[in-house]
């Protein structure tokens, strides 16, 4: 493939042109999270000649994301393949000398830690809670990262730079964790172009070292009532922030990864960890409980016990529907798998 | 009182401050930064910031999905 003509259009704009080509080849982005949001701005990167992606998600694909998570197909919904390993196949027939790095598990410090150097992180998520780490791990290796997040018809998105401007702890001063819930209003597609779309914009400015185009406010719109909002929170940030202040401890890199059962949003789901020190075979189970073995590929097995659905991975995670709560899921995680 | 809310022309009936515009507008239990014509009303000012017509409002409220 010839990357003079394959790149022609991107250089000939006059806020990338050759050097701003040039800068995004060489450049490394992290991605965490492969949904709807992740799975869309990894595409438009790796069009865009983006150097290297580093693409992190704990899920698998299935039917009800077609809808909106582009990179994916009925059959990856029917194989139940992970979504990074989907998503690096489908980048690769894009573009087949792309960089790309997978990981198939949970965002935590110590893994996107083995992911650095790096010059900038996505947020493709779907929590607060390890956005936060995200945060402290940007800041504590002075990179950017960029916050996006949809739901329903709205969306928002904000560039958090280290040394410049209010980090998202700053925003969210005082968010109780404990209290986040599930939106259950669903979500339509270009709800979530239009959030990717903002990312990968702040993204490609970045990169191409373009900082004064920079938007530098917190931004949001509802693509169905047809409002939107830009603000200007300079005065937001807190010089004693426990992030980006004066002595920053970085508080969320200390923590361990999320909890040990945890309702999944929006998938009528409950993902259960292993104890640490719990090993777990897939082939070993796989084995053991052959009445139940529904799928299984390299990197989980699908069970099904009863009318529930029990997904494991290699990592010793399992995702597992039809049950009534955490309490359930647990239980159901202890009987056959262990711990 | 009609006011400007993100950009569009709204009638408010119930609310007389911030917080009462949040309660109206179900994001009271969320995570937002709200600008008053203009300037940002921390959360500690939302029960006392009152509403007048004409106002400019512009509120942003956190989500977690993507
Ligand atoms: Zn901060």
């Amino acid at each position: 493939m010839n990357t003079e003509e394959r790149f022609s259009r991107q250089r000939l704009f006059h806020g990338i042109g050759w050097e701003g080509q040039e800068r995004l080849q060489e450049a490394h982005v992290i991605m965490v999270g492969a949904g709807a949001l992740g799975s869309l701005t990894a595409e438009t990167l790796v069009r865009a000649g983006v150097g290297k992606l580093t693409l992190i998600d704990r899920d698998y694909v299935e039917e009800s994301n077609l809808q909106r998570q582009q990179l994916y197909t009925e059959a990856d919904a029917e194989a139940c393949t992970p979504k990074a390993e989907a998503a690096k196949k489908r980048l690769l027939d894009i573009r087949s000398d792309a960089s790309i790095e997978i990981i198939v598990g949970e965002a935590d410090p110590a893994l996107l830690e083995n992911c650095m150097p790096a010059d900038l992180i996505i947020d493709g998520l779907d929590n607060m809670e390890t956005r936060l780490m995200i945060n402290d791990t940007a800041l504590k290796h002075q990179i950017p990262w960029i916050y996006g997040a949809c739901v329903g018809a709205y969306g928002l998105s904000y560039t958090v730079r280290p040394g410049q401007g209010p980090c998202l702890r700053c925003l969210m001063k005082g968010i109780p964790m404990e209290g986040e819930t599930c939106d259950t209003v669903g979500i339509i597609a270009p709800a979530v172009q239009f959030v990717s779309a903002t990312q990968v914009t702040e993204a490609m400015k970045l990169l191409t070292h373009s900082f004064e185009q920079l938007r530098g406010t917190l931004w949001s719109f509802d693509v169905w009532s047809n409002e939107s909002s830009s603000i200007y929170v300079d005065s937001l940030q807190d010089k004693d922030c426990p992030s980006c202040g004066e002595s920053p401890a970085y508080p969320a890199l200390a923590w361990s990864g999320r909890s040990k059962a945890e309702t999944l949003c929006g998938r009528d789901a409950v993902q259960v960890k292993p104890l640490p020190d719990m090993q777990v075979s897939l082939e070993q189970t796989a084995d053991v409980h052959k009445q139940h073995l529904s799928k299984a590929n390299q990197h989980l097995l699908v069970l099904n016990i009863e009318n529930k659905r029990l997904v494991l991975f290699k990592d010793g995670r399992a995702i597992i529907h039809g049950v009534s709560g955490e309490v359930e899921a647990r239980s159901l995680y202890q009987r056959y798998i262990g711990g | 009182m009609q006011i400007t809310l993100n950009g569009q022309l709204q009638n408010i009936e119930n609310s007389q401050t911030v917080a009462d515009l949040l309660e109206e507008l179900q994001i009271a239990h969320k995570k937002t930064v709200v600008e008053r014509n203009g300037t940002i009303v921390i959360e500690e000012f939302h029960q006392q910031e009152g509403l007048m017509d004409g106002d400019r409002i512009e509120i942003i409220h956190f989500v977690g999905g993507g």
